[in-house]
């Protein structure tokens, strides 16, 4: 099956959540009413020119860094031309031969196993604005120019991904980094992740690269996965059937679940890029870069390792708490606060993650505070609750915070540790299921179970389960 | 008494400083020559009366309340059309951005008008600046005030026949390859581009980003001065813009040149063997003289790489120029062809800029899209790119032995109307001395030195380092105070459709 051996390529572009555009002072904030978030600048009218925001310049050291890139000094902006209505100077301000960043590495989990994929550059954009194409209109189509220059960071890997499975793992791992680092929100409903790919295969054992495709309008991690296994699996048939493949763009189609062709290199388009007369180049000193790096926080991955290898938690537990950057900083301070952290991953993992789905949530929207986990952890390990009045407890802490103590006492749902109470209860129910004692002494295990569950019951499950358990073994004689 | 639009931005300062003329009765000597001459000048795309009328009022007003007012405050100013005008129409020479009205002023603009300058309106001007008599305008021809059948130089063209017929006092320019100084020196006038980034380029149409640089025209030295003062300083909105602070230009202004060091540039006087014309060449000679008797130390120098100035100008320049003004596809503002015409958004692009755009910005888009195609980026724009380098090279040496570098502006007076048309590279050549002073983004002047035998004026230009604009003003003041040519105005009486016209008069 496997004879040939795909090589993916990935461009992630992201858009930076910075207050105010790349070149202008414009608010970048969404939902706004069209083209009331424009000026001049971002219009691209006549003698306007560009100064460059930075804190965009910030941000994206941040990830070229992070990525572990070696910073290009000077990088040098320069303009992509093209004509298209939604860029408004026709052409668009990137950079190309020396961008702020390169040569770097991203390492990602898959199946358990890490995997270095090269990062060949990182560079700051302008983002284009946006088209409508209202449905009623006589073929017209609208312009909205508030994402006209709002900043983009582009990654693009090396083509040493050979799977979809490890494109997938490359995009979450580019995806938390951001969302780490806080410089983008993520948000791929909104557009502010967007993905172009590039496969091409080569039968296994050959070293040299096949022939190179490259395929646009991939907007979710669903489309890159659909798109590059349609595109292994259109290679490969061609492939077989001794097709020469030739090396193009294609476009993907979420509806039919297929890439047909766009352009051919032939008819490639010719961008004309040369350096941005408008803009100087940039100078990064190495006070700056030594600031950044030294504020970077710790990166999903090297957390994911952490917890696995200091924590002893599973991957599976550390995968899902450092993949949300809330959850994640949500289980360190917890941790931090004293709790043990395989009681923390499990509320997180579990209980957390339930009822974020439950109400449609989103990890910040929530009141849980890490103190108040902690002390919820504290109160079952000290048998104060039970378990599933501790779940009770949660949902109030989930809700509207505060502290766990004082929720147990409002609900009364402090566990009865009391011997000499719960031995009532349990000679009581000794009297009234004689059937089930004498059950539980022909070998039937099942029976205490039962009783076990009458006890709990007659308290309201608030009886230590484990010392209702001694006392009715004592009691009929068992074990 | 000569009229008042006949004197200097400095003597009607000190005029209306003491209150001997008013704001107002400036501007209505300035218009009343603007009816004069315009018809057969066509100097003017756009009179802004009302407006002017309103500052000059206005400066008039706060003068009476003693208010302590700018130097140039009531001072007439013409605009070329290439400066953004919140609410007066730009065009830039135009077609495709015939109707623009942009929202916002340009940085000059804005400081012309908080040191009370009156604009009086905005002037012709080959289109998109490319072109060197403003033959290449869409709105007419401008000609020039010492002969009409002559050509005003250009882009700048309406600027500089503007200030030399005193239809303004002072006028704004901007020169990429030498728009200011020929235009300065066909007409008779002054004409200065600073260093690339004393004076903001904010609000100013692009043509060639690199080497834009505005500047003034004027009549002498001290008025190029003063407008300096008002011109040059900081603009955070223009990321090329010089962060150092402008010094009181005027300070430089004095009648003496001992220890300067002045070199004639062999590059100046002939281009691959052929020589300027010989009165030109005559007059800048005269003027070294008149430096080394002034106390300056004279000689020749030689800067060989000046020779491909033309070529690598002509890739750079147009390189830059077909990006920014790929922005003209009628999208947002400007011309769009009709509507029934195209079927699609790639017609109506095609449609739009064909419409739009003369022949000469059609050729320079075209020159520039092709230098910076893939697979001849390199080969193009890459190398001249490199050969500019090697052109600042040979200006930093140069500046090692002299401090300021002296040649002929044009190698030739200002030549007729439709002369050369026809034949787009014996006009780029008019620019042969300029050119190099943009490539090193180096100060440059120009400023009367002679006239020929048939009565055209002939310019001397003056190049100094990187922000060296006070040794060039020195230099052009002490040489000006020793001669008359700035007082002479022009005085061509034409037959022109019957109507017999009175270009201007001698007010010396
Ligand atoms: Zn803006």
């Amino acid at each position: 099956m496997a004879k040939y051996r795909p090589n993916i390529g990935l461009e992630v572009h992201a858009e930076l959540n910075t207050r105010t555009k790349v070149f202008c002072g414009c608010p970048t904030a969404v939902g706004a009413q069209p083209n009331t978030q424009v000026c001049p600048v971002c219009l691209g009218f006549p003698g306007v020119l560009p100064v460059l925001n930075r804190r965009v310049v910030e941000f994206a050291l941040r990830a070229a860094l992070a990525m572990n890139c070696e910073i290009v000094r000077p990088s040098i902006f320069e303009r992509k031309g093209y004509y298209y209505p939604d860029l408004p100077k026709n052409f668009q301000i990137s950079q190309k031969r020396a961008p702020l960043g390169r040569k770097g590495h991203l390492e990602v989990t898959v199946n358990g196993e890490t995997k270095r994929v090269g990062i060949y550059d990182v560079h700051i954009e302008e983002d284009a604005a946006k088209l409508l194409h209202p449905e009623d209109d006589r073929g017209h189509s609208l312009v909205d120019f508030n994402r006209s220059g709002v900043p983009l960071l582009e990654i693009v890997s090396d083509p040493d991904m050979n799977s979809a499975a490890e494109a997938e793992a490359y995009m979450n791992a580019v995806r938390d980094m951001l969302l780490y680092l806080g410089i983008s929100e993520c948000r791929m409903e909104q557009g502010q992740l967007r993905f172009e790919a590039s496969v091409s295969l080569r039968p296994e054992g050959e070293s040299e690269l096949g022939t190179r495709v490259e395929i646009k309008n991939l907007n979710s991690f669903r489309a890159v996965i659909g798109a590059v296994g349609y595109e292994i699996w259109r290679q490969s048939q061609a492939l077989d059937s001794g097709e020469e493949l030739v090396q193009e763009t294609r476009l993907w189609d979420d509806e039919r679940g297929a890439t047909e062709p766009m352009r051919t290199k032939e008819t490639a388009m010719d961008y004309r890029y040369f350096p941005e007369p408008d803009l100087t180049p940039l100078e990064v000193d190495d006070e700056w870069i030594g600031r950044i790096r030294a504020e970077l926080p710790e990166l999903a991955e090297a957390r994911r390792r952490r917890l696995t290898e200091q924590h002893g938690l599973s991957d599976y537990d550390a995968g899902i708490l450092t993949g949300d950057k809330v959850l994640a900083d949500l289980f360190k301070a917890t941790a931090a606060e004293g709790a043990p952290a395989k009681a923390a991953a499990n509320w997180l993992t579990g209980e957390f993650l339930r009822l974020l789905k439950e109400g449609g949530l989103a990890a910040e929207q929530t009141r849980l505070e890490p103190k108040g986990l902690a002390e919820l952890i504290g109160l079952v390990e000290k048998g104060a609750i039970n378990a599933p009045a501790a779940k009770q407890v949660f949902g109030k802490l989930f809700e509207r915070g505060g502290s766990p103590s004082e929720i147990v006492k409002e609900l009364g749902l402090a566990q009865i540790s009391d011997e000499g109470e719960i031995a009532g209860v349990v000679d009581g129910v000794i009297e009234e299921h004689p059937d089930a004692v004498e059950n539980f002494h022909k070998g039937k295990e099942q029976a205490l179970k039962f009783l076990v569950g009458q006890v709990m019951r007659k308290t309201r499950g608030r009886a230590n389960p484990q010392l209702v358990n001694e006392l009715l073994r004592k009691r009929i004689g068992g074990g | 008494m000569s009229a008042l639009n006949d004197l200097t931005a400095h003597e009607l300062s000190e005029l209306l400083g003491k209150r001997e003329a008013s704001a107002r009765e400036v501007l209505e000597a300035t218009c009343a020559r603007i009816d004069e001459v315009e018809d057969n000048l066509a100097a003017y795309l756009l009179l802004t009366r009302e407006e002017a009328e309103r500052q000059a009022s206005a400066v008039d007003e706060r003068r009476a309340r003693g208010e302590d007012l700018p130097a140039l405050a009531g001072v007439p100013l013409a605009l070329k059309d290439i400066f953004c005008t919140k609410g007066i129409e730009t065009t830039c020479g135009s077609r495709i951005l015939k109707g623009f009205v942009p929202p916002y002023d340009a940085d000059v603009v804005e400081r012309c008008r908080e040191n009370g300058l009156v604009l009086v309106g905005k002037t012709n001007m080959d289109e998109f600046a490319m072109g060197s008599s403003t033959e290449n305008s869409a709105f007419g021809v401008t000609h020039n005030p010492w002969d009409l059948e002559r050509v005003p130089g250009g882009s700048s063209g309406g600027s500089a026949a503007a200030a030399a017929a005193s239809s303004t006092i002072v006028a704004l320019g901007t020169d990429t390859g030498g728009s200011i100084r020929q235009p300065a020196s066909f007409c008779g006038v002054v004409g200065l581009k600073p260093t690339y980034g004393r004076i903001s380029r904010y609000g100013v149409v692009a043509f060639a980003s690199s080497l834009d640089q505005v500047g003034a025209i004027t009549k002498d030295v001290r008025d190029c001065a003063l407008m300096l003062n008002v011109l040059a300083g900081h603009d955070p909105r223009d990321s090329t813009s010089i962060a150092a602070p402008a010094p009181d230009y005027t300070r430089a202004l004095v009648s003496e040149l001992a220890g300067m060091r002045v070199g004639l540039v062999k590059e100046f006087m002939e281009y691959q063997g052929v020589g300027v014309d010989r009165e030109v060449g005559a007059a800048v000679r005269g003027a070294v003289e008149r430096f080394h008797e002034l106390g300056a130390e004279c000689g020749e120098v030689s800067l060989p790489h000046l020779n491909y100035s033309i070529p690598v100008y002509y890739l750079i320049a147009p390189a830059e120029a077909s990006s920014n003004l790929a922005r003209y596809d009628g999208v947002q503002y400007g011309y769009r062809t009709p509507e029934e015409g195209a079927a699609d958004i790639i017609e109506m692009y095609r449609k739009t800029r064909d419409d739009g755009f003369g022949p000469e910005v059609k050729r320079r888009i075209m020159l520039g899209t092709y230098a910076l195609s893939a697979g001849y980026y390199d080969a193009y724009y890459l190398k001249a790119s490199q050969v500019r380098g090697l052109i600042r090279r040979d200006f930093d040496r140069a500046f090692e032995q002299y401090d300021i570098l002296v040649g002929p502006t044009s190698p030739t007076v200002a030549f007729r109307l439709g002369e050369k048309t026809e034949d787009p590279i014996a006009m780029y050549l008019s620019d042969v001395c300029t050119i190099p002073v943009n490539m090193g983004g180096l100060p440059g002047m120009s400023l009367p030195c002679g006239f020929s035998p048939d009565g055209m004026p002939i310019g001397l230009q003056l190049v100094g380092r990187s922000l060296g604009e006070e040794a060039l003003l020195r230099a052009a003041y002490a040489f000006e105070q020793t001669t008359d040519f700035h007082r002479r105005r022009a005085h061509s009486v034409r037959e022109r459709n019957g109507r017999r016209c009175v270009v201007a008069r001698a007010s010396a």
